[in-house]
């Protein structure tokens, strides 16, 4: 087990550090440079210019070799610096991050986890009345097929453009004092909403296929056969058949996560949601480095985490992954 | 004793009713181990898995089962739990994968008797026992079906099925997926669960005349969804009246013979089709003995006593 784990854990490391190193060297391959956008922001005299650029060139470190870049890169990654906001001069990118983080975790996890939640419960019904089935099968193929960032377009067109229920953008309204009062949290919630809505549906409807599938599978499986013969009521079998189809959606969970993530950006962007996704896009679009490299530093340590649980968690659940670890089968 | 009279089963597939068991009569004695024998497809498991639980796409078409004196009601798959285990028992096809993948064996056992309104820990002495019989310790108990092997499952499904003392116990291909020496472990568990009082009569199902020689009493052979014949084992091996279980017999390897020089015999032909068996005698086509009164069907009459043949020229040539 702790020789599983220890394996476990150098994959991820590995993993971790080829990841950041892509993380470092992307927003690097992109053309331009971010000091040239901020100098030309300030937009000072022509001469001032050459000045300020190499200032801010030197004060980025942006005028060192690339390799001593990304060694200074990881020396400050491992104090904890993630550098500070070239477009946002001086706020250090952790402050960026720290400010936009709770709004992208507020609708990853629980879209992440009631849709697997719910997604599992539906499809479990599912394999088991007719009528359910064939209006929760086709519904959730035409869910999962649908890509986020439109599911989002169109929500935000119908409910919130047409019948003007839901809000259109921003995560709380602009009226309202960020402040820990009822008005600016029911506001909160009155916006998270929509972009909500979008991702839980996405991910509702392969959650909800994948398990009706797997449902059906362990009823006609042998050890449910057996037990039917035996008499066993059909409440343990469908317990048994419920818990063992669970195992490939833990699997499913981890794998999907990385998808997810990936979503929540895109749905971000659509509804100007003030998360990480909001946050990377206008750093791309000013070709911050630091808060492109620290934003995906965030995702990329994320997920990771989230699939160490998973794979934890996978260990504990399922008897045949431990014993295959001992090596003992008989 | 278990008697079952004109039992027909079809399955319902998108071409129609495929006749798998089309009127079968018969019955097994208390004590009775039964051997069941025939090629695939002649509806030997379709028997056996109806007088337990029909399958989805089994369709009760007609007949009667009766087991000690109550009738079975087979049709009705709620009706029927409350025999099943106690009453009529299973030892699947498959019964190395018949065991919950992620439940420790000793608490499945323990979840199903609960779930059948018995006590798990009051039973669980006499299921030690038993495993102890079989050659396992109690500590398969505590282990997930993945940490045993293919043999132990095997007994391990045994003891469970026939933990509940039945009156009939099916065997379905029981000795199908062994090795030699496993096939004869489990075919001596099976004589001496009888001889024991755990199982009153047995319906061994399996197309290995062999093993049905060594532990049934009695055989029948199955030919495409009708009975052929029935007789006590030693009839059936020494004076076998119907030409099916000759050339079925005649099929099977010797000792002592060299089958470069001597080709196995073997039967030419295939089984008619089951979705709309001919007329008459169904063996008739690859019959080496038919002749014109074959196109009537033949009954499944009695010619001796407990040999019951279903053969125009049984009575004939019964002792030839």
């Amino acid at each position: 087990m702790l020789r599983y784990l220890a394996r476990k854990l150098f994959i991820y490391l590995l993993t971790f550090i080829v990841a950041v190193t892509i993380d470092w060297a992307i927003p690097r391959f992109m053309p331009g440079n971010p000091v040239d956008a901020l100098v030309s922001r300030i937009a000072l005299m022509p001469d001032a210019n050459a000045a300020l650029t190499s200032y801010f060139m030197a004060a980025f470190n942006l005028d060192q070799p690339l390799w001593q870049q990304y060694l200074n890169f990881w020396w400050a990654l491992l104090n904890g610096d993630l550098g500070r906001s070239i477009m946002l001069f001086p706020t250090p990118v952790t402050t960026l991050i720290g400010r936009a983080l709770p709004y992208t975790l507020g609708l990853l996890l629980p879209s992440i986890l009631l849709s697997w939640y719910v997604g599992n419960v539906v499809g479990a019904l599912a394999a088991r009345r007719k009528l359910l089935d064939n209006s929760v099968l086709p519904l959730g193929y035409l869910l999962t097929a649908t890509p986020y960032m439109w599911l989002g377009i169109l929500l935000a067109w119908v409910l919130g453009s047409t019948l003007g229920w839901f809000p259109l953008a921003f995560g709380y309204d602009q009226s309202v004092k960020a402040e820990w009062s009822w008005l600016f949290f029911g506001s909160l919630v009155y916006h998270w909403v929509l972009p909500f809505a979008s991702l839980f549906m996405v991910a509702l409807g392969g959650w909800a296929i994948g398990m009706r599938n797997m449902i059906i599978y362990e009823l006609e499986s042998d050890y449910a056969n057996y037990l039917m013969a035996l008499g066993a009521p059909h409440r343990l079998v469908r317990k048994y058949a419920f818990r063992n189809a669970m195992l490939p959606q833990i699997t499913g969970l981890a794998l999907q996560l990385g998808a997810v993530v990936g979503g929540a950006l895109v749905t971000e962007i659509v509804f100007s949601y003030p998360g990480l996704g909001w946050l990377v896009l206008s750093g791309i679009q000013n070709q911050d480095y630091f808060v492109i490299q620290g934003v995906f530093l965030f995702i990329i340590v994320g997920v990771l985490l989230a699939n160490l649980i998973v794979d934890v968690v996978y260990v504990i659940v399922d008897p045949r992954t431990r014993v295959g670890l001992q090596g003992d089968a008989a | 004793m278990l008697a079952v009279s004109d039992l027909k089963i079809h399955y319902r597939t998108l071409a129609g009713a495929v006749k798998a068991l089309d009127g079968v009569s018969f019955s097994v004695a208390d004590g009775e181990i039964m051997g069941l024998a025939g090629e695939s497809g002649c509806g030997k498991s379709t028997l056996g898995k109806a007088l337990i639980r029909l399958e989805e796409r089994m369709q009760y078409v007609g007949g009667q089962v009766t087991l000690d004196d109550k009738v079975l009601p087979i049709a009705d798959d709620k009706a029927m739990n409350p025999y099943r285990f106690s009453e009529v028992s299973i030892v699947p096809q498959y019964a190395m994968s018949a065991l919950n993948p992620t439940r420790r064996i000793g608490r499945m056992i323990d979840e199903l008797l609960e779930a059948r309104g018995l006590k798990g820990a009051t039973l669980r002495p006499e299921l030690e026992r038993r495993l102890a019989i079989l050659g396992l310790t109690p500590d398969v108990l505590g282990m997930y079906p993945i940490e045993l092997s293919g043999g132990m499952k095997q007994r391990v499904v045994m003891v469970l099925s026939t933990l509940l003392d039945p009156s009939l116990l099916i065997a379905d291909e029981v000795t199908s997926a062994l090795d030699v020496a496993s096939q004869k472990k489990v075919a001596g568990a099976l004589v001496e669960f009888r001889d024991r009082g755990y199982v009153k009569s047995m319906i061994v199902v399996t197309h290995d005349l062999a093993i049905l020689a060594q532990v049934a009493d009695s055989i029948m052979i199955m030919y495409a969804g009708k009975l052929a014949e029935k007789a006590p084992t030693r009839t059936i091996v020494d004076a076998p009246a119907h030409p099916y279980t000759r050339l079925l017999l005649g099929s099977l390897p010797e000792v002592g013979i060299r089958f470069e020089e001597k080709r196995l015999p073997g039967i030419k032909g295939r089984p008619p089709s089951l979705l709309s068996p001919p007329t008459g005698c169904r063996f008739r086509d690859r019959c080496p003995l038919a002749f014109d009164k074959c196109a009537e069907e033949p009954p499944f009459i009695e010619i001796a006593p407990d040999h019951q043949v279903a053969c125009w020229k049984a009575d004939t040539h019964a002792q030839g």
